[in-house]
């Protein structure tokens, strides 16, 4: 009986499915005639014919936003830097400003106005003209943000260079812009700003079209406060001057720009770049290997040399970053200065260097890399020697050492410490031959170890750096040492002093005397030991003869070549 | 059955409601919170206070919930922390590609899995119901990441035969409408990017099938064992029905009850594989968005992931259950 039924019913139901299947079928006949494809013909043979000119980057993750004065991640601004140019540019190779937009400036002796003449016959992607008045309404959009634009997730540059907006003017140091005609823009500031021309480098500070800011509501950026999201602009419509103009983001999977024909720049080899979405270093480095991309960057340390034997091209950047064991303050022992000496003197930087590090990787003296201006060659230094160092703890009243926290970050990897762990255990064995006993106190980076570090004064001796955003010795020694924070937790106004005023000198050659001495004074100080400015890598195809490495990052891929 | 239908989807009404306060105050004791994790070293104490304004994190914790829930039900899910697009919008780009993903490995999984223990099964002690045992076990034991590396490894960069990463290639420059990429090529007519998009999917399919795959060998083994010496099949072969038909419609139909359920559970399983699996593939699903979010505290992403997935799996669950009906008309759904 059971065995009748369940055919029948299998029966029917075999049925069903074959009518339902050909009426899928015919949907999707139906579907391929509506639909006609869109899809463009493969233009790789473009320009050179030698050369296949598409050139495809593996990028870590999405940029957070395609508009730059909005963003201040690298990935945004590696995207940023090929569509958008702004008023200053650098110097190649180094981080000196150098003319892009603006052909020359001159700064007034009170250093309160600077006027700029402007490249003439630049238009945006848009057919926009560049000119004064583009260059006034992107000062005064910036200006102008207020609620939301302001938070430090949002527009943290502008905020923290420019300091105030046009509802909190006695904070602000931009004043005012001016257009001189079409060639010539006067910029006010309410205040002196040493750092402002190399400032108006950072990709954050870019020129962007007028026209399609308005167009695509580049500054409504969400309905509430609660949530805000990113403008139309930001999603999809930015333009610039630059030489590559934005095509398409297919979110978490690729981004791609192409050439712009009336790019008024030596336009180069490549004509279509492609940036992959690779968030897994392993996955990136696998994709090289399998002939899917042309490069990536941040290579792991233990990678660079397989890459090299197997024929790939490993381009090292200058290092533009500084490591630094930092000492607690809020822990006795670390308050009395003899014993920091000690420990200073128990590291071995070139061995730490040599053994956990990058090639290319620098010993540190100070707090900034050399070619950030103030940079101090006489410093005091402490070398290793484990002797004196146990001499001094022994003054200090420990003369069978001590036992003190030391705090690393776990699973993350930064320009300036590719991997935490193995700094931190090389540290551990130096600190222990001189007699001071290590307990270990890892935690995960995100939030709970800066979170540790910064906002709380539980931690003892600790590992954290900095990459730079450009020459700006404020941006290094000013964000660690300019006030009291929980992290070093010592009180010393005479160097905040110092910082400050220095921060005023509106002089460059003036405040980079000033700079030199004050790192003179850390150095005496020692609130922390410089270790190292490791130099982060990027790894390329055999195809890639050159790419334009730049410690800024300042990496325009017109300067790219291919030999294939 | 519609009826039954109505009344299990008001079930969970109930069930959504605790879980949505469940994950709520789960979310928001997690340590540190969004505002570091959105600073990272720029954080000072100032700009954490003013993101946590900004975001209504500060605002206690019933007028947040209230806040919530109100959107919810307007289906505004927030918007994501980490991109700043709207949270729906972020999965209808993502889901497809892991269903995607999801169908191939369940095909590779049913495909090969039920053959396999059904052939184990006829074959009783002997080779192949030996290897079928070993293999399920090994697909069991071995971790989904570690499978996928080796499979990436010897298949894309060792022999270059498949493609190591992605959803396509880049260079394909594809049209897509509906996010399911193979699917997307059969409708436009561009074969070939289905074809490409289709090659894709094998190694990151094989991979998040492995283990679904060894357990329905093993559970389909156990079910033919069980019921090839039933009564029923007994009698069916003393009044002399044809082999073929005693297989397919007493065997084998019997035996899949089981399995079915295996099934169903093993599809909530592959979406948490696809965590594992869409790193190492750098494939653009919404396991690896998952992944993000978790790293980076994107709590509204967090909130409406998980409302999704219990939905998902409430529906799945509703979709098996109907289905025992239709393969053994004695089970009858209540």
């Amino acid at each position: 009986m059971s065995n009748r039924g369940t055919s029948v019913r299998g029966a029917g139901f075999v049925r069903k499915r074959a009518a339902l299947t050909a009426g899928i079928s015919i949907a999707a006949l139906l579907l391929t005639g509506c639909v006609q494809s869109q899809r463009e013909e493969n233009t790789g043979a473009e320009g050179d014919s030698a050369v296949d000119s598409t050139f495809v980057f593996a990028a870590s993750s999405d940029p957070k936003s395609l508009d730059p004065a909005f963003a201040s991640d690298g990935e945004s601004f590696r995207v940023s830097r090929q569509i958008f140019e702004g008023l200053i540019g650098v110097e190649p190779g180094t981080a000196d400003p150098a003319p892009l937009l603006a052909e020359s400036w001159e700064t007034a002796e009170d250093g309160l106005s600077t006027v700029f003449q402007l490249k003439e016959g630049v238009t945006f992607h848009d057919g926009t003209p560049f000119n004064a008045e583009a260059v006034c309404f992107n000062f005064d959009r910036w200006y102008n943000w207020t609620g939301i634009q302001q938070a430090e997730s949002t527009s943290y540059y502008y905020g923290s260079l420019f300091r105030g907006f046009a509802d909190s003017p006695e904070k602000a140091i931009y004043e005012s812009c001016e257009a001189n005609g079409d060639n010539e823009v006067t910029i006010n500031l309410a205040k002196p700003f040493a750092g402002f021309i190399p400032a108006l480098s950072l990709p954050a500070f870019a020129m962007q079209s007028p026209t399609a800011l308005e167009k695509y509501s580049a500054d409504e950026i969400g309905g509430t406060s609660e949530a805000p999201s990113l403008s139309e602009y930001a999603l999809g419509h930015p333009v610039g001057t630059g030489p590559f103009k934005f095509d398409s983001w297919d979110v978490g999977q690729q981004l791609e720009i192409s050439i712009y024909d009336d790019y008024w720049g030596e336009k180069g080899q490549i004509t279509k770049t492609i940036f992959r979405i690779i968030d897994d270093p392993q996955a990136r480095r696998q994709a090289l290997e399998a002939g899917d991309i042309d490069g990536y960057d941040l290579v792991a340390p233990a990678d660079t040399q397989s890459l090299k034997d197997a024929g790939y091209n490993i381009t090292p950047r200058d290092p533009f970053t500084i490591l630094y064991l930092g000492m607690n303050q809020a822990v006795p022992e670390l308050e009395d200065p003899k014993v920091r000496e000690a420990i200073a003197h128990a590291i071995d930087k070139d061995a730490l260097v040599a053994q956990t590090l990058p090639e290319g990787t620098k010993v540190a003296t100070q707090f900034i890399p050399d070619v950030v201006d103030g940079y101090n060659e006489d410093v005091t230094t402490y070398d290793f020697d484990p002797a004196r160092a146990k001499e001094l703890l022994a003054e200090a009243g420990y003369p069978d050492g001590f036992e003190v926290t030391f705090n690393y970050p776990t699973n993350v990897s930064r320009p300036y410490m590719p991997t935490p762990e193995q700094v931190f255990t090389n540290l551990q064995a130096q600190l222990s031959d001189v007699g001071i006993t290590v307990k270990p106190a890892p935690a995960a980076w995100s939030p709970d170890y800066l979170n540790q570090i910064q906002a709380t004064p539980d931690h003892g001796l600790h590992l954290l750096g900095w990459t730079g955003d450009y020459n700006d010795t404020d941006n290094f020694i000013g964000v660690f040492f300019g006030q009291e924070k929980l992290e070093f937790g010592f009180d010393n106004p005479e160097l905040f002093k110092a910082l400050d005023d220095a921060r005023a000198v509106s002089d460059r050659d003036e405040q980079t005397e000033l700079y030199k001495e004050i790192n003179e004074q850390i150095a005496e100080y020692n609130p922390a030991i410089p270790l190292a400015h490791p130099a982060p890598s990027l790894a390329f195809a055999k195809r890639v003869t050159s790419y334009p490495a730049s410690p800024v990052n300042d990496e325009v891929f017109t300067e790219i070549e291919l030999s294939e | 059955m519609l009826r039954v239908i109505g009344k299990r989807l008001a079930l969970l009404v109930p069930t959504l409601f605790g879980l949505s306060i469940l994950l709520f105050l789960w979310v928001r004791n997690l340590p540190g919170g969004p505002a570091t994790a959105l600073l990272g070293e720029k954080a000072t104490p100032e700009a954490v206070a003013r993101i946590n304004e900004l975001y209504g994190f500060d605002r206690p914790l019933i007028t947040q919930y209230l806040t919530y829930m109100g959107k919810l039900l307007q289906g505004d899910f927030g918007v994501s922390i980490n991109t700043g697009r709207p949270v729906l919008e972020e999965f209808a780009t993502r889901f497809p590609a892991t269903v995607e993903l999801t169908i191939i490995a369940l095909i590779f999984a049913v495909g090969v899995g039920v053959p396999l223990g059904y052939l184990a099964a006829r074959h009783n002690g002997r080779l192949i119901d030996h290897g079928s045992v070993v293999l399920s076990l090994i697909g069991i034991t071995v971790p989904v990441f570690f499978l996928a590396f080796i499979l990436k490894y010897l298949f894309a960069i060792q022999w270059s035969l498949l493609p190591p990463d992605g959803r396509q290639d880049p260079r394909m420059d594809a049209t897509h409408y509906t996010q399911f990429y193979v699917l997307d090529g059969v409708l436009t007519g561009e074969y070939d990017a289905a074809w490409d998009a289709f090659l894709h999917l094998i190694l990151p399919g094989i991979a998040l099938g492995t283990i679904p795959l060894a357990i329905i060998v093993r559970i389909t083994r156990a079910s033919v064992l069980e019921v090839q010496n039933a009564d029923y099949v007994r009698t069916a072969r003393a009044k002399g029905l044809r082999e073929s038909t005693i297989r397919g419609s007493f065997i084998l139909r019997n035996a899949m009850l089981p399995v079915v359920t295996t099934i169903g559970l093993q599809l909530g399983l592959l979406i948490s594989g696809a965590v594992l699996t869409e790193t190492v593939f750098a494939f653009n699903g919404i396991g690896r968005f998952l992944r993000d979010a978790i790293f980076g505290l994107d709590y509204p992403v967090l909130q409406g992931f998980i409302i999704f997935i219990a939905v998902l799996y409430a529906l799945i669950n509703l979709i098996v259950d109907l289905s025992y009906s239709v393969i053994d008309p004695r089970v009858r759904v209540q």
